[in-house]
């Protein structure tokens, strides 16, 4: 899921403050599983966001929405009667559904409530870490399930650097090397043969570095 | 026993201070509650297991908010009291009190936009 | 473009090197440089120029090396992946081996966290095995990583570092193999004072004849003070000093720590001398410079060839 966490409160307030009539979005989809963007959440931050406003003596009226997600178009058509009655849209949803919005409604300002942080798993309950970084050419099958771009912190494919000291990365002792697991998983499949050959430079093209990427599937075009 | 408590707590009866969420604590404040504090069974003597535990973090992450918000974290507290320590509640009652009388009315009754 | 650097012709005449680190200045100041230099000079193979070691920003590793080399010092070019990409590495190996400079020692380079940068954005485009690889193709296949020809290529020796005393062990010297594999022709080892482990690990080495086809060069600091001997085995990533030399820092009066520290190094070294398969040693005397000529006079290392 997109893992994302809530802006600082004051920064919120700060964006807010040229509006008067304001309307929490919420949506139902990763931001709801991560607890930071869903119903719940956004009920909280509206709440705040009223006594905040009513102590700095600000008329200010909030509303509150979550819609099923914010990255399809469908489910924006909901706002279609009711979004232009609003100064601004909050949007708690990742840095796609806030961009989404905002290019339906082009006529409101679409705020975003949340940083998107990451791709990631709920490692327990109110943890989570990343897993991915939609390199667009996976290579989980040469490490071992175990994502070197993303869980090592320096990404390297021949690792573990000079950095790795007791399964731990460098940069946290409580971080565990990507290298580290990925050598014991070698060691657990005798696998160490594939650990001596060399992966050559990644090519980059299909990550970010090649430029927005798009999916186009014209089967399923309407 | 006839023990007596500060006639200005209302009281919220729920099966277990796990069922309070964070919105209940902040509805209370947006209506005008001076404080909310929440009272746990003891530690380790929970019904549901946790859920006063559970409770607790909630409380402390309540502060936080509130805080930012404005309204002050020391609004917000959470006790853990035995339901045969009816003195010990109503003393609580009293500490608790006497707090939020000394830190005056929420913030958002003294203000009307 | 094919001489030889004064580090690779002393290595291929058999001899044991002596190398030292010069770290470059937080500013425009090469008279510092040449004042290290001066220092150095004479007294060790060759000098190691850090490339913003620890994501400090300082002068870069290719502009020192450069005003070393014109002062007669074989300089060793750091290169660290974190900085720049493939596009700048390449662009970087070229300039380099245009001004003359010889040897490139290839890193991975700390993560900026370490600096004085930390909202930096790094780079790790490749990591040092693939650099280690991708100069060797330069040099030896003339062909940039692209696979484009590169008319004329660049005439390198070609570094890298290992630690030897971080566990697992095995790994290290697996890791070694890799970067020989991939063209490492010398290796420069962190600070070298746990020497039962280092002992082990180039034991595994020989196992796998790493040392036959690439030449090791162990590192080794001088203790200063006990508090420096503290921070290091506490603070620097990767660092693993015994409790045993600590004791001896701290087992003598204070005004003679830093003695004390000078012996256990030349100690150091005369054990390492005798370890089959080092070929030399790197003495990284960190903001203490001027005492490399003394360990390397004591060690019996003067002169040099």
């Amino acid at each position: 899921m997109i893992v994302a966490d809530r802006k600082p409160f004051d920064e919120i307030i700060k964006m807010l403050a040229p509006y008067s009539n304001i309307l929490v979005l919420g949506c139902n989809e990763c931001v709801t599983v991560c607890a930071v963007g869903g119903a719940k959440e956004v009920a909280i931050l509206a709440s705040q966001i009223r006594m905040r406003r009513m102590t700095d003596g600000v008329k200010t009226k909030v509303d509150e929405k979550t819609l099923e997600r914010q990255c399809d178009t469908e489910y924006l058509e909901e706002l279609k009667d009711v979004i232009g009655s609003y100064d601004a849209v909050l949007s708690l949803a990742c840095g796609c559904g806030v961009q989404f919005l905002g290019e339906r409604y082009i006529d409101t300002p679409v705020l975003p409530g949340v940083n998107t942080t990451f791709m990631g798993v709920t490692e327990k309950q109110g943890f989570w870490t990343e897993r991915c970084q939609g390199c667009g050419n996976c290579v989980l099958d040469r490490t071992m399930g175990i994502c070197p771009v993303t869980r090592c912190a320096k990404s390297i494919f021949n690792g573990p650097c000079g950095g790795s000291w007791g399964g731990k990365c460098e940069i946290d002792k409580d971080l565990p090397c990507a290298w580290h697991l990925i050598i014991e998983r070698y060691k657990e499949r005798g696998r160490m043969d594939a650990f001596m050959e060399i992966i050559p430079p990644k090519d980059w093209s299909t990550a970010r570095d090649g430029g927005p990427r798009k999916r186009h599937r014209e089967d399923m075009e309407i | 026993m006839r023990i007596s408590y500060p006639t200005s707590i209302k009281i919220i009866k729920v099966p277990c201070t796990g069922r309070v969420d964070i919105i209940h604590i902040l509805k209370a404040f947006e209506a005008g509650a001076d404080g909310v504090y929440l009272v746990g069974c003891l530690e380790g003597d929970c019904h549901y297991l946790n859920g006063n535990i559970r409770a607790g973090k909630r409380v402390k992450y309540i502060k936080k908010l509130l805080e930012e918000t404005g309204i002050g974290s020391d609004r917000v507290s959470m006790y853990n009291v035995s339901s045969a320590e009816g003195m010990k509640f109503a003393e609580i009652a009293r500490e608790f009190t006497e707090k939020i009388k000394a830190l005056g009315p929420n913030p958002l009754k003294l203000i009307r936009v | 473009m094919s001489t030889q650097g004064n580090l690779e012709r002393v290595l291929r005449s058999g001899g044991f090197v002596v190398t030292a680190e010069c770290g470059p200045p937080r500013g425009v100041a090469p008279d510092m440089i040449r004042k290290k230099g001066e220092m150095l000079k004479g007294y060790v193979d060759a000098v190691n120029v850090t490339d913003n070691q620890t994501a400090v920003v300082r002068m870069s590793s290719l502009a020192s090396s450069v005003i070393l080399k014109d002062m007669g010092i074989d300089p060793v070019m750091q290169m660290v992946c974190r900085d720049r990409n493939r596009i700048a590495i390449q662009s970087d190996v070229l300039g380099a081996a245009a001004l003359g400079i010889k040897n490139i020692l290839c890193l991975s380079g700390d993560h900026q966290r370490f600096g004085d940068h930390k909202g930096a954005k790094n780079v790790f485009d490749i990591d040092s095995v693939q650099l280690i690889q991708c100069i060797k193709g330069m040099r030896d296949d003339g062909r940039f990583l692209s696979g484009e020809e590169v008319k004329p290529g660049p005439s390198i020796f070609i570094g890298c570092v290992e630690n030897p005393c971080i566990e697992p062990l095995e790994i290290r010297a697996m890791r070694l193999a890799k970067k020989t594999s991939a063209g490492a022709q010398f290796c420069q080892t962190q600070c070298v004072f746990n020497l039962g482990s280092f002992e082990r690990w180039m034991e595994m080495v020989r196992q796998l004849h790493l040392h036959e086809k690439v030449s090791i060069i162990a590192g080794v600091t001088p203790l200063r003070s006990v508090g420096m001997a503290n921070y290091m085995k506490k603070n620097v990533p990767g660092m693993d000093v015994p409790d045993e030399l600590i004791d001896r820092l701290k087992g003598v009066p204070k005004e003679k720590t830093s003695e004390e520290g000078i012996r256990i190094c030349v100690e150091t070294i005369e054990r390492l001398m005798g370890i089959e398969g080092v070929r030399g040693i790197h003495i990284m005397a960190i903001g203490w410079e001027d005492v490399v000529p003394e360990i390397v006079k004591l060690a019996g290392l003067y002169p040099r060839p």
